[in-house]
Parts: C-alpha cells; sequence; structure tokens
C-alpha cells in the first residue's frame, strides 16, 4: 500500500461526520501543578534536563512576559474572552514515556492512539518511507526511520534529545529567527516549551525522505508549547510536514507553537502544515487557540523557504509564517489555504522581508468562510534599502459560502528600493448556484459539490503539498465543510 | 417513461409554464421548439429540479414514480440528464476529477464498485474517441475557457459517460459548426435505444435531419401550443412561430 493509499483509507475509515479525532486517550500523564511562575519554569527545564543556558534563557523570556502579561496582541481581527494564563496547565507528559530509545519501548495505548489518527507509526515506519516524530501532549514519544536518516547524516529528533546530543547546533541557531523577546507568545513559548522536532541536514544532503512531526494534545487544560527548528546547510534539501489534531473538548486549549527555520546558502526547505485542531463545536464552545510564531530565515545566497499550509481546524488562528530574504537570490514562498467554518475565526498570512538583492517571493492565499465564521489575510511585504530589483507577487482570494460569513484582506506594502516590484492581486468571489446545480445535476451531494468546487478554488496551493498529504488535505477540506450548505 | 401533466411553473414570482402536457414513451426521442423567452429552459430547470424553478401545480411521473418528489441529484442517480444551454465553468477542477466524482455518484447509487483514477481512465478512453474529445480538454478546468461548441460538445461526453435513462439537451446544437453538429448528433444517436428517452429542445430544424425526433412539440408562452411529427419542423421552418403564438395570444 503506498503512503497516498494509506492516507486515503485512513480518512475514509475515520468515518462519516464531524470531527473526527475528538477522542481522549486514557493515560497517566505527568503533570506540573496548575498555572505559571517562575518555580514552573525551573520545574520544566528540570524536567526537561536543561543545560544552564538554556533554563537561563527560559528565565528571561518568562521574566520579559511576566512584565508583558497585559500586552496580549490585540491587533488582529479576532475577539475572544481574556485568556487566564494561570488556570492552565505548561507541563503535561505521559508518564510512561520517559524518552523511548524506540518504538518498541512506547506504551501500546499511546501507539494505538497514533494509529486511530491515521498514524500508524510501526507502519510508517515500514511502509510509507515518512520519518514521523510524534508529539503528543508536550513530550516526543516516537521518531521512525532513525537508521536509514543517520546514515545520510541527517539529524532529525525531538528537540529535547537535540538538546541533550547537538547542543552546540541548538545553541547557535535556537532563537536565531525568532528572538524569545519576539511577541507575547513566542516569549511565553520561550519560557516553557516542552519539546517539538529537530532537524540538521548537512551541507549538500538531499534528505532521503519527507521528514514528519505529529502534534497531539490530549491532557485537558493544557497548553501545547512545541518548539521546532530545521536547520539546512549549504547545498542541502528537506521537505517537512507538520499535522496537528486534538480531542473534543469544551474548554478552550492553547496551542502557542514557534517553528524557526534556517537555510544557508542553495539550500532549500519546504515547510508543509495541515493544520487540524479541534475547531469547537457549531456555537463556538471549545476549540483550539492556534497562536503560532513560524519565521524562516533564508541566510545563504540562492536559498529557498517555502511554507504551505491548509488551516482548517483552530477557535481562533494567528498565524504568519513569514520568510527573511537575506542572502542575495533567495526565494520566499507561502501558499495557504484557511477554512473557516461556524464559529471559526482565522487572521493568517504573512511577511516577506526581502533585505539582499534580487530576493523573490510568492504569496499565494485561498480563504474560504462559511457559517458564520470570519477569515482575514494579513501581509506585509518589505522591499528594504538594499533589495535591488527584488520580486514579490501576491495572490489573495476570498471564496464565501453563506452569508453570514466574512472576508477580509489586509495587505501592507513597504517599498524603500525604486528597482523592487510588488503586484498585488485580491478576488472575493461566492459558490455560484450554477456551479452547485452543474455538479449535484450530475449525480453529486451538494456537500460533494462544495468540497470539489472549494478544492478547485485551493488547487494551486494543493498542489504544492507533497503527495503524502495533498489527498489527505483534499479530504480535510471536504470535511471541513461540511453542514455548510444545505 | 415521462409522463408530465398540466405542469405550472413559476420563475422569480412570474408563471413561466402554464400547463403543459407531455409524455414521452421508452425510447422516444421529442423536440420541442419555440421562440426565446417561451418557457423550453424553464421546462427543462423544471424537471432537473433546479431550486428557483418553482412548481406550482401539476404532476411528472418519470419511470412511474413521482419525479417532483425528489432533489436534484437524487432526479441524476434515476437517470435524468440534463445538457445545459449554457454549461457552467468550474475553475481549478480538471475535467477528469469532475466526471470520476459524476460517474461514482450514480455507481454508489447503484450499489456499484466506485472507479478508481487508474479504472475510469480507461472507462473514459472508449467514450473519448467517438467524440473527438482531446486528453487536453480533460485536463483543462470544467468548460474553463472552452469554446461555445467545445462546452457543447463535452455535455454530449458526459451524457455518453453517465448513461442516463432520460436526456433533455438544451439548445446542443446552438453555437456548432457543421462538422461539429454532425459529431454531436451522431454521439446522440449511439446513445439512442429502447430504453432511453431524449427530450431535445433547438431552435434549427437542421439538427432534426440528423437527430430524426419520434415528436415535435412547439412551446410558446408556456404552453405547448402544437404538437405533430417532425414534418412540423419543416413547417415551421418555412412559416415561422407567428402564425401560432398569435392564434395562442388571441
Ligand atoms: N432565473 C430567472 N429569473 C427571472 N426570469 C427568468 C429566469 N429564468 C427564466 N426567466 C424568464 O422566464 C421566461 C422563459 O425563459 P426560458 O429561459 O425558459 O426561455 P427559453 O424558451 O429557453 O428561451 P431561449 O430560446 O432564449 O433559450 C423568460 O421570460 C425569462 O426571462
Ligand atoms: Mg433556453
Amino acid at each position: 500500500m503506498s503512503a497516498v493509499d494509506a492516507a486515503a483509507e485512513t480518512v475514509e475509515a475515520l468515518g462519516e461526520s464531524g470531527y473526527k479525532y475528538g477522542f481522549v486517550t486514557d493515560i497517566e500523564s505527568d503533570t506540573a501543578p496548575k498555572g505559571l511562575d517562575e518555580e514552573i519554569v525551573r520545574f520544566i527545564s528540570a524536567k526537561k534536563g536543561d543545560p544552564e543556558w538554556l533554563l537561563d534563557w527560559r528565565l528571561k523570556a518568562y521574566r520579559l512576559w511576566e512584565r508583558q502579561q497585559d500586552e496580549e496582541p490585540r491587533w488582529a481581527k479576532v475577539s475572544y474572552p481574556p485568556i487566564d494564563y494561570q488556570d492552565a496547565y505548561y507541563y503535561s507528559a505521559p508518564k510512561s514515556v520517559d524518552r523511548p530509545k524506540s518504538l518498541e519501548e512506547v506504551d501500546p495505548e499511546l501507539l494505538a492512539t497514533y494509529e486511530k489518527l491515521g498514524i500508524p507509526l510501526h507502519e510508517q515506519e515500514m511502509l510509507a518511507g515518512v520519518a514521523v516524530d510524534a508529539v503528543f501532549d508536550s513530550v516526543s514519544v516516537a521518531t521512525t526511520f532513525k537508521g536509514e536518516l543517520e546514515k545520510a547524516g541527517v539529524l532529525f529528533c525531538s528537540i529535547s534529545e537535540a538538546v541533550e546530543k547537538y547542543p552546540e547546533l541548538v545553541r547557535r541557531y535556537l532563537g536565531s529567527v525568532v528572538p524569545y523577546s519576539d511577541n507575547f507568545y513566542a516569549t511565553l513559548n520561550s519560557a516553557v516549551f516542552t519539546d517539538g522536532s529537530f532537524v540538521y541536514v548537512p551541507e549538500g544532503v538531499r534528505c532521503p525522505m519527507e521528514l514528519s512531526t505529529y502534534f497531539r494534545i490530549n491532557a485537558a487544560n493544557t497548553g501545547q508549547f512545541e518548539r521546532t527548528l530545521i536547520v539546512a546547510d549549504k547545498g542541502s534539501y528537506v521537505s517537512y510536514l507538520e499535522g496537528c489534531t486534538a480531542p473534543m473538548r469544551d474548554e478552550h486549549q492553547l496551542h502557542a507553537a514557534v517553528v524557526e527555520l534556517v537555510a544557508l546558502d542553495d539550500a532549500e526547505i519546504k515547510y508543509s502544515t495541515v493544520q487540524n485542531w479541534y475547531p469547537g463545536d457549531e456555537e463556538g464552545r471549545g476549540g483550539i487557540y492556534n497562536f503560532v510564531t513560524k519565521r524562516g530565515a533564508c541566510r545563504g545566497s540562492r536559498s529557498r523557504i517555502s511554507w504551505t499550509q491548509v488551516e482548517t481546524g483552530s477557535a481562533i488562528t494567528w498565524k504568519y509564517p513569514s520568510c527573511i530574504l537575506q542572502g542575495d537570490h533567495s526565494v520566499g514562498e507561502f501558499y495557504s489555504i484557511a477554512i473557516t467554518n461556524n464559529r471559526q475565526q482565522a487572521d493568517t498570512g504573512t511577511k516577506m522581508l526581502h533585505v539582499g538583492r534580487d530576493t523573490r517571493s510568492t504569496i499565494v492565499s485561498k480563504g474560504i468562510s462559511a457559517g458564520r465564521a470570519q477569515s482575514t489575510y494579513r501581509g506585509l511585504v518589505r522591499m528594504q534599502g538594499k533589495a535591488e530589483s527584488a520580486r514579490n507577487f501576491t495572490q489573495c482570494d476570498s471564496l464565501l459560502i453563506g452569508d453570514k460569513c466574512g472576508a477580509h484582506t489586509v495587505p501592507y506594502i513597504e517599498v524603500r528600493n525604486r528597482s523592487a516590484k510588488v503586484e498585488h492581486e485580491a478576488t472575493t468571489s461566492k459558490i455560484s448556484d450554477d456551479q452547485m446545480d452543474y455538479c449535484r445535476q450530475r449525480g453529486m451531494s451538494a456537500e460533494e459539490a462544495v468540497a470539489l468546487i472549494v478544492n478547485g478554488f485551493c488547487k494551486e496551493v494543493l498542489q504544492e503539498l507533497p503527495m503524502e498529504f495533498a489527498v489527505e488535505a483534499q479530504k480535510l477540506v471536504g470535511l471541513s465543510l461540511e453542514g455548510s450548505v444545505g | 417513461m415521462l409522463e408530465i401533466r398540466d405542469l405550472h411553473v413559476r420563475v422569480d414570482e412570474r408563471e413561466v409554464l402554464k400547463g403543459i402536457d407531455l409524455t414521452i414513451a421508452r425510447g422516444e426521442v421529442h423536440a420541442v421548439m419555440g421562440p426565446n423567452g417561451s418557457g423550453k429552459s424553464t421546462l427543462a430547470y423544471a424537471l432537473a429540479g433546479r431550486d428557483g424553478y418553482e412548481v406550482t401545480g401539476g404532476t411528472v411521473r418519470y419511470r412511474g414514480a413521482d419525479l417532483l418528489a425528489l432533489s436534484i441529484e437524487e432526479r441524476a442517480r434515476e437517470g435524468l440528464f440534463l445538457a445545459f444551454q449554457y454549461p457552467v465553468e468550474i475553475p481549478g477542477v480538471a475535467g477528469t476529477t469532475f466526471l470520476r466524482a459524476a460517474v461514482n455518484a450514480r455507481r454508489r447509487h447503484r450499489g456499484e464498485r466506485e472507479l478508481d483514477a487508474m479504472q475510469f481512465v480507461k472507462f473514459v478512453r472508449e467514450k473519448q474517441a467517438e467524440l473527438n474529445i482531446p486528453d487536453d480538454m480533460l485536463k483543462r478546468p470544467v468548460n474553463v475557457g472552452f469554446s461555445g461548441g467545445e462546452k457543447k460538445r463535452n455535455e454530449v461526453f458526459q451524457m455518453a459517460l453517465l448513461e442516463p435513462t432520460f436526456a433533455v439537451l438544451d439548445e446542443t446544437d446552438s453555437g456548432l459548426d457543421i462538422d461539429a453538429l454532425k459529431m454531436v448528433a451522431n454521439g446522440v444517436n449511439a446513445l439512442r435505444e429502447p430504453a432511453r428517452s431524449m427530450l431535445v429542445i433547438t431552435h434549427y430544424q437542421r439538427l432534426l435531419d440528423y437527430i430524426v425526433p419520434d415528436r415535435v412539440h412547439v412551446l410558446a408562452h408556456g404552453r405547448i401550443v402544437k404538437s405533430g411529427g417532425r414534418e412540423l419542423a419543416l413547417e415551421l421552418e418555412r412559416e415561422g412561430y407567428g402564425a401560432l403564438t398569435a392564434a395562442e395570444a388571441a
């Protein structure tokens, strides 16, 4: 069975309607006391066995965050009641998984959970050819395909393991793209991050397989603060996939992740996300607050970073995967699908900061709103003084389903170099009755028709996804719009 | 096959069909002609079950059952096919993707196994040759950037794939050049068989040289004002609708 078939079968097996990943796994976990203070930060740091420098870094972040507590960003077009940061748990780890050495040591309950999610870690290792790092609540439980990756010289492990094994690399790059002082959520993440993935691809190496992380929030009232760091050394290439789910719970859960990418000369990083956190119910009860900072630095000449995201889940999404195009001739890309239904809110987009000469960036954003959802594209393109002959092309398309939802486009353009060029195109459309009737006259149900039409609308983005994810993403597009018509 | 009794249809607060009676037996092909705005497409859409075409009176029985009780997609799955007068563009959706979804919807309904991408390509190949549909047309997004003639050919191609029991062709001959017209007519004729009936809406008797109908009806002001054999089409071509519609209006 190919990975694509496996993905397709998995999605089918997940049943007919509603959120498919809403189950809770019955696992004993090791949890820090509720709330956040310096003691908790120290507790987490001790649990992780941090070296001194990392504890210091966390504490600096925590102290800054404490001072800013009332300065949560408010500029996004999203609304929610104030978050009580003292009413959440900042550390929860499945008890049995004290850093397993191999899959054999992983709690079978956990493996079963991942099977249910469509990520059979065992089979993935044997069949699919995708290396997976699975993060359950806050702890990385398994990384598959270690052997093969080691042969190629690729380092792929949880960030905790990386801190222990490759402290030099981690220390050099951690916080170098997203400093701990970057923004409210990134600061919080820096203080309390518990796990995440680490990738280092050495000079000239083309990573032999797709790397993949699945994040899962299981425990109640738990925030997930993972931190991912990917470094592609000169002339290397890596494609990385990230998927996420969470159980259905009535209360909101916070997810404040940070992802940092570094591409050196001639290196390329392709980062794909399928984000399907629990979106809450029709009335907006429950669901994940997804406040994430993702940024890549094209440090080297001719380097390239490409973000592709399919955002279907979460109650609120606040996310701007960005590129700092420092190296001359470097390229940044952002391909995004954001689907919001019912009461979901998404404020997402990108920042393309052109620093070097002849840098190029492409932004393709597809926003789909249904129900009473609100979707905003917010993007910044900045051409700095030295960005000679830099180019940006932005295309922002919004599709509305029904008349109670909203779509907004907020582009910021700053050009400080006369030879730089910025192009921006934007459209807003509705699914027409003609299109619906045409599909239905051919025998498709209204929901099938919407899924088909929306997939067509998103095509330019979907085709950027690796095959393994494309099939899954297409089905997800349909599933997430269920109930939006008829 | 199809029995329409005293059908009244309202569109946008206006009664467009004012009592249509029409019976089409198994295997028959009927032609409907009539001036612009007389209600031909309205009849087609009402039979297909589009929203906005509100049936305010009358009945339609299809293979013995109440057609009007079914939704648009249920009618389609029961074998009713409409070749649209204005085929609709669906950006980003490749022809094959669209067709496979349509074919599989029907197969599911009949309890048959769905075709995967490979099986579907094989299935399509055979039909493609008959209607001279190039691969390129199936790869492109549905109807996007198609010429008028290509759109019409594509409708007949879909009909051939979906093998309907009852097909309504709404001006499928409009905008076709002579060669395309022959091709479309051949495609339609190839589908004529005892278990399949058709309603062909056209303005031109020329089409009926190729697709020879069993009956011809004239629709004017929302009513069928005259029915006859195929010679009626020739008569209309000579004399126009003038006499018929004037008589009706009086
Ligand atoms: N959606 C609609 N909204 C308003 N009026 C409509 C609508 N659809 C049809 N009509 C009106 O109903 C009448 C019949 O239209 P219909 O399209 O059925 O005519 P037709 O016989 O198919 O004409 P043609 O030969 O030009 O295709 C026309 O007066 C038309 O304007
Ligand atoms: Mg018409």
